[in-house]
């Protein structure tokens, strides 16, 4: 009976400790009916920007599209772009040139030179694509969920590679909020079935425990999976997976640091951290489970 | 019959307001209610759903960004009673007037309970401005009982001379040891102005944030250092001060002694203006501080030294040993968990926070600065939170001690605390540095571990301080408790200016297992 007390915890330990998934987890594929080809636009005006509702003006109309890039997408581009040689294949590494920063060597200023940098890693476990020479295709299951493990110069080429760009900070912060100073892109409270953050309960965590995976990109938009209800929670200009899932690489280069910036939380986050105003940032190399991208134009008359 | 009570009650409600023991019990008491509903609201708390209910049975509003401000506001209830137990503490060793130790007392207590009160009504119940006001009033006679403090620990006055050779003073007397209680409280002034001022600028300049927020913008405002030293001075001179009073508890003196407290003194002022120093000269303040806490920490190493001594020393006596081999050192050394937990807890903090700390800022561009905002910001709060953890946990093992706890409650309430609490610090410090060790994509099964560990150390703390607390409860009710004991002997002890001795001389808080126990 004295031991009782110890082997409740040694069970409890077993069992909690040592059923957790790798990242790459177990795919089941979900069909959101989003289109990760669509746009939203973001008209021109004012908006209430970052935690102490600063007024902040976009004076000009943009768009964003309108979940984050999916496997499939970043697939086809880095066929089509090392058709191209505007990228290439060194070692275990997909590599792309980037003209660098000014540097002025600030304190923790690391500089950022001209030359090629780290796309995306090809020996990364959590990655969800499938080479073939140099040929890639999204592994089954993960077609639609967002690209990972991808760095701020993957995030960056793929954009520009079809003539659009990285959004803002500031572009980002409004297509996820509008104008009315609301902390989560939906509102002004923050529900498990609205997005996919840490210990939100979702169908992932319960698929593959722990911090659970990521979620095919518009998944919260209110339709049933496998009993499964989520809320639709689109941003007030209709962009989905504005917070939670993964963070998203903006596109700014700010001066006296290297560190590039990210929003909207992740999968492995706690809710605070969905806030629309929540920045993290890493530098430019970085690439995780956790951060993907999507990208911004000017609006097409 | 109401007649009868009456006495009883006021008699209770001087034990509770007016004795030194009882107040530390009512603040401790304030804390656990405070950590037991506000805990829910975090960690696993969150993922089990209990977070939903509590908000829901209490009324709180917790609106989204207002979460920094609120967060704020909570560990500046909780700072405010932690300062409260210290400065009781304080007030009960070192002698002054009775009148003056009663005036400070008693301005702190309404102080911290203002403050702890409608500083949390304010935060998560609705902002009425009449309890913001008030919230500001309390930390104000908080800061007052400090004016009140320093001026009752003033080491220029003669009374307060000592001729014992055997502790730090001058040649003419002066008490060193009284001079670093003194020196601490001045700089807890100037340190909390630090802080207040900046605050007085809120909505005028300054804007609501986390440190922990800022920590890789290249450029910080004046008002924010000023915030960042503050934050960090303040649980430094927190320590300090804890230090001091435990050097107390074990009688502190001899060669060890003589040279801790001129190396606390030195330290206090050192880190203090290095602290205050990050405004104006943010480049070198860095360089300050580590200078001076140097000082406080080798003072500190020197108490852990004479501690374990001390403790090794009267074991083996007690037992007849002059001279006992390691294995006799050793059970001696841990025979009393109370006095050994707090002394060990200093060593521990090291490998939890200063060895942590200074690795992280020799490896910082090359190791941390690589990962995210998000993974060095979980260090930071992680680091902070086992540090105020430690400093609780030495703020109970002594309380226990002098709350009477005896026998296997002893042994049981500190085996526990140190096991346990170590447990959950030590986790904390693994879940904090675990990109070390493991990249994003493979860290899953490390954090189930470790935040299971965390979970279990945390909460059987926690269920050891409930019972202590309940026991403490519980002897309220009796007519001739223990707390009756301690009011006649605090009453007793009271011809000033000598202490109110809080702590009996170390054998005899040693009883053997069969004495009477809780």
């Amino acid at each position: 009976m004295k031991r009782a007390p110890l082997l409740l915890i040694l069970i409890l330990t077993l069992a909690t400790g040592c059923g957790g998934p790798t990242a790459t987890g177990t795919p089941f594929t979900f069909e959101t009916g989003i289109d990760p080809d669509s746009w939203a636009s973001v008209p021109a005006g004012e908006f209430l920007m970052d935690l102490h509702n600063h007024a902040t003006s976009v004076d000009y109309d943009y768009e964003m599209m309108v979940t984050t890039v999916t496997n499939t997408q970043f697939a086809n581009y880095l066929n089509e772009a090392l058709a191209d040689g505007l990228i290439k294949i060194v070692g275990d590494e997909i590599v792309g040139y980037y003209p660098g920063d000014e540097f002025r060597g600030y304190e923790h200023e690391e500089e950022i030179a001209a030359g090629n940098w780290l796309h995306i890693p090809l020996d990364e476990p959590g990655l969800r694509l499938k080479q073939n020479g140099d040929s890639f295709e999204a592994l089954p299951g993960y077609e639609n969920h967002p690209m990972v493990h991808v760095t701020w110069f993957g995030a960056k080429s793929y954009c520009e590679f079809y003539g659009w760009r990285l959004p803002s900070e500031v572009e980002w912060e409004k297509a996820a909020r509008g104008t009315d100073g609301r902390p989560y892109p939906w509102g002004d409270e923050i529900e498990r079935e609205n997005a996919n953050f840490y210990s939100s309960h979702d169908l992932f965590e319960k698929i593959v425990g722990g911090l659970g995976d990521t979620s095919p990109v518009g998944f919260y938009n209110g339709k049933i999976y496998d009993g499964y209800r989520t809320i639709d929670s689109p941003s007030p200009y209709g962009l989905y997976d504005m917070a939670g899932n993964v963070w998203q690489w903006t596109g700014d280069v700010y001066e006296y640091q290297h560190y590039r910036y990210m929003r909207g939380g992740s999968k492995s986050d706690y809710e605070y951290n969905l806030r629309v105003w929540t920045r993290n940032n890493a530098t430019p190399k970085y690439h995780s489970p956790n951060v993907g991208f999507r990208c911004a134009r000017d609006t097409i008359d | 019959m109401t007649r009868e009570r009456s006495p009883m009650l006021s008699k209770r409600f001087k034990y509770l307001f007016q004795s030194t023991k009882g107040l530390v019990l009512v603040a401790i008491a304030m804390i656990s209610i405070v950590t037991a509903i506000w805990g829910m609201l975090s960690g696993p708390m969150v993922e089990w759903g209990v977070k939903d209910v509590v908000v829901q049975l209490t009324g709180m509003k917790l609106v989204a960004a207002e979460r920094e401000g609120r967060i704020i506001m909570l560990y500046h209830a909780i700072a405010m009673a932690v300062v409260a137990i210290q400065v009781y503490f304080i007030t009960g060793i070192q002698s002054m007037r009775d009148q003056q130790r009663t005036t400070i007392n008693a301005t702190i207590t309404v102080g911290y309970l203002t403050a702890m009160i409608t500083g949390l009504g304010f935060a998560y119940f609705g902002h009425n401005f009449i309890l913001h006001g008030l919230f500001l009033f309390g930390q104000a006679l908080i800061f007052f009982s400090g004016i009140l403090l320093a001026a009752a620990l003033w080491p220029w006055k003669e009374e307060y001379y000592i001729k014992d050779p055997d502790y730090s003073r001058t040649k003419s007397g002066l008490d060193l040891e009284r001079v670093a209680f003194f020196t601490m409280a001045v700089a807890t002034l100037g340190s909390a102005l630090f802080g207040a001022v900046t605050g007085s600028y809120w909505g005028n300049g300054h804007e609501t944030f986390l440190a922990e927020d800022l920590i890789r913008e290249p450029h910080k405002s004046p008002l924010q250092l000023a915030i960042i030293g503050h934050l960090h001075i303040m649980l430094t001179l927190i320590g300090v001060a804890l230090t001091l009073v435990i050097g107390r508890w074990f009688d502190f003196k001899g060669p060890l002694h003589k040279i801790a407290m001129p190396f606390m003194i030195g330290g206090t002022i050192i880190i203090t203006i290095g602290a205050w120093a990050v405004v104006p000269f943010e480049e070198i303040a860095h360089w300050i501080i580590y200078g001076g806490s140097v000082f406080v920490l080798m003072a500190g190493l020197f108490l852990v030294i004479f501690a374990w001594r001390k403790l090794i020393r009267d074991g083996l006596s007690e037992q007849g040993i002059s001279k006992g081999t390691f294995g006799q050192g050793l059970k001696a050394l841990l025979r009393d968990p109370l006095r050994f937990g707090a002394t060990w807890q200093m060593v521990f903090m090291n490998f939890n926070v200063s060895f942590v700390g200074i690795f992280v800022a020799v490896k910082l561009d090359e190791i941390f600065r690589v990962w995210p905002a998000r993974d060095e910001r979980i260090i930071l709060s992680g680091h902070w939170h086992v540090l105020s953890g430690i400093i609780a946990t030495i703020i109970l093992f002594y309380y226990a001690d002098i709350a009477g706890l005896k026998g296997k409650a002893r042994k049981w309430f500190g085996w526990v605390l140190i096991i346990f609490s170590d447990l959950a610090f030590g986790s904390a410090t693994v879940f904090e540095m675990k990109r070390l060790f493991v990249t994003e994509s493979a860290q899953q099964s490390l954090v189930n571990w470790v935040m299971l560990l965390i979970d279990i150390g945390l909460a059987t703390v926690l269920v050891a301080l409930a019972l202590l607390m309940i026991w403490r409860l519980a002897d309220l009710f009796q007519g001739k408790g223990r707390w009756a004991t301690e009011l006649a002997e605090e009453q007793r002890a009271i011809p000033a200016p000598a202490p109110v001795i809080l702590t009996p001389p170390l054998k005899s808080s040693l009883p053997p297992d069969e004495e009477v126990q809780p």
